[in-house]
């Protein structure tokens, strides 16, 4: 076991690294492309951690992206509609996402394994051919020219610039998705780890003996639910304001795929199972641009391979080298 | 109306054939095959070499099609889930699995066959036209084929060795396991047999609708509806979904498409409702 002290040490480090020390690197080395793999890969994690909830309570969810599509939209309308300021459509589009994942989840959640799977799925196709239907959304073309996230300025004092002052909006937009992403797998973390998160792991393994010690299976999987939809909303709303602009066809099936993949790769049984596989699915996908047309085919084989090896994700090597893993 | 109707039967014994393997593979394995929208295409793209490059008779491509999946399918199964199965600790492994297959049939079918649009000569030239029905003879050679290659297989589960013991299988492993069914070999019979059928299927339509390197995740989505509305796993659910969708397609695209695009939406949303009443599909086993 880790003692507490250090893991707080630990996460203290990782955050210094993320916040300065990347920054430090890539304008020391000039590789500012890199800001923007950098931002993508914080984004996805945060929706793929929302997709490890579910996996947490027994449920494999291949509906993330329907939530991310839904908060980009939520954020966008709310910018453009109605005036509001960015910063606050992020917990708003996260709200509506989680809204949304009530309603839906309290019927689809009574259904479990591959039926469960296959309804997500589908319903990440309703998102998408919705947003080409409502008017609201503007069909297919989209909600381009969003505009970049305003000041945070509590009286005189401005906590945040507006971000079309700055020379290089990207550095501005990874360290927003980064400190997002250190918020969103605290939070994961401490809920893991409370009484709740105990409750999860009843649920991820026995229903109905969990229902029959007087546990609230019903009220728990709407929760989870709703925080791992609330984790997409928020990844949609900050992704429309970095590419300025959200389609339908922003987060497709092949998204919600790939949050599913990035959880498995990490591990499905560690927090930081999603960032990890997020991360090296992420950044080795674009490591291997450079292949050309065998990209995907490398990619592919890249990916059985490490499922053959590591048929419980990346993390598990922390097992096989006898500790015991800082769940 | 009648068109429609026929229109819709047309589709659903396709789609029934798509479905029938997925189910299949679930069914012995619990393995949600998300690559079999890939082994369709692919098993188009066989025919289309066999009958279309090569000028061969059509029936040596489909069988073509059919060999090649069927020992793809049997390798994937030995090589690929076997040990994962063993290994993992979740079984939902399996899934991450079968999307790294989607994507490797994905590129090794962009790289090999390209991106276009592939179409071969019609197997029957003329069309049916009897005054309130329009249908050409070669969809009703592909429909009628598709029915007959649903009743041998159907006849196949119910009637030989091999059905008998894939059957045991998808009742209870275990129990099959103990009675002395060999469970690996039936497996990986059950394995290729349900990429036979997508081989099968995509050799079938690519001779009217052609094929492209593009459509097996979109495949691969509808096989998902049909099991899950005729219930995950149970062949008769198969059959019953794949006629189901067909029939709402062909009806929906006649109904609404006067307010636009919106068949699909209207069908994935009273999927949404219809399985939160019925939680299993119409016939299907509870899972987990």
């Amino acid at each position: 076991m880790i003692p507490p002290s250090l893991k707080i040490a630990g996460a203290v480090v990782f955050a210094l690294v993320l916040l300065a020390g990347v920054p430090l690197v890539l304008n020391a080395t000039g590789r500012f492309d890199l800001y923007y793999t950098l931002t993508l890969i914080s984004l996805l994690a945060i929706a793929s951690a929302g997709v490890w909830i579910t996996f947490y309570i027994g449920r494999i969810n291949i509906g993330q992206a329907a939530y991310a599509l839904i908060g980009g939209y939520a954020s966008a309308i709310l910018v453009t509609g109605y005036g509001w300021s960015f910063w606050l459509t992020i917990p708003a589009a996260g709200l509506v996402a989680a809204a949304v994942a009530v309603v839906i989840g309290l019927p689809i959640l009574r259904l479990r394994g591959v039926y469960f799977a296959m309804v997500t799925l589908v319903s990440t196709e309703v998102a998408r051919l919705t947003a080409l239907a409502l008017p609201i959304t503007n069909g297919a073309k989209g909600m381009v020219s969003l505009p970049l996230p305003g000041p945070i300025a509590i009286g005189p004092l401005t906590i945040v610039p507006d971000f079309s002052t700055l020379d290089n909006p990207r550095v501005a937009f990874y360290l927003l998705s980064v400190i997002v992403m250190l918020l969103a797998f605290a939070g994961v973390y401490r809920l893991v780890h409370s009484r709740i998160g105990r409750l999860f792991v009843a649920l991820q393994q026995n229903e109905e003996l969990a229902s029959s010690m007087g546990v609230n299976i019903a009220g728990l999987r709407i929760i989870a639910y709703a925080i791992s939809s609330f984790l997409g909303g928020i990844t949609g709303a900050i992704f429309s304001a970095v590419s300025q602009s959200v389609y339908p066809s922003s987060f497709t099936t092949a998204d919600s795929i790939n949050f599913m993949l990035n959880c498995f790769l990490g591990g499905l049984g560690y927090v930081f199972g999603p960032l990890v596989g997020t991360f090296v699915l992420r950044f080795g996908w674009e490591l291997l641009f450079q292949m050309a047309q065998f990209q995907l085919l490398i990619y592919a084989a890249v990916l059985i391979a490490l499922m053959l090896v590591l048929p419980n994700g990346i993390l598990s090597l922390i097992d096989l080298r006898g500790r015991k893993a800082a769940r | 109306m009648e068109q429609v109707i026929v229109n819709g039967l047309y589709l659903g014994a396709q789609y029934a054939l798509i479905a029938l393997g997925l189910t299949l593979i679930f069914a012995l394995m619990n393995v949600l095959n998300f690559a079999h929208g890939q082994m369709y295409v692919l098993g188009g793209f066989v025919t289309y070499t066999v009958y279309g490059q090569f000028h061969l008779p059509f029936v040596l491509a489909l069988l073509c099609s059919a060999v090649t999946l069927a020992i793809l399918g049997a390798l994937i199964e030995k090589f690929l889930f076997r040990p994962v199965i063993r290994r993992s600790k979740r079984e939902e492994s399996t899934m991450l699995l079968a999307a790294a297959i989607a994507f490797l049939f994905d590129a090794v079918i962009l790289l090999v066959f390209g991106e276009k649009q592939r179409g071969v000569p019609k197997i029957v030239n003329g069309i049916l036209n009897t005054g309130t029905i329009v249908i050409p003879y070669d969809k009703i050679v592909v429909g009628v084929l598709a029915v007959l290659i649903i009743a041998a297989f159907m006849a196949f589960m119910q009637f030989s060795r091999t059905g008998r013991a894939m059957r045991a299988l998808a009742q209870d492993r275990q129990a099959a396991q103990l009675m002395g069914v060999n469970v690996h070999r039936y497996s990986m019979i059950g394995f290729a047999l349900g990429a036979l059928l997508a081989g099968v299927v995509g050799g079938l339509l690519v001779t009217i609708v052609g094929v492209n390197s593009g459509i097996g995740g979109p495949i691969s989505t509808k096989a998902f509806m049909m099991v899950m509305i005729g219930g995950a796993g149970v062949v008769g659910g198969a059959i019953a979904g794949g006629f189901i969708l067909g029939m709402l397609e062909a009806v929906g695209l006649s109904v609404l498409h006067s307010y636009g695009d919106i068949t699909y939406l209207v069908i994935f949303a009273s999927l949404m409702v219809f399985l939160s009443v019925r939680p299993n599909g119409l016939m299907g086993k509870p899972w987990g």
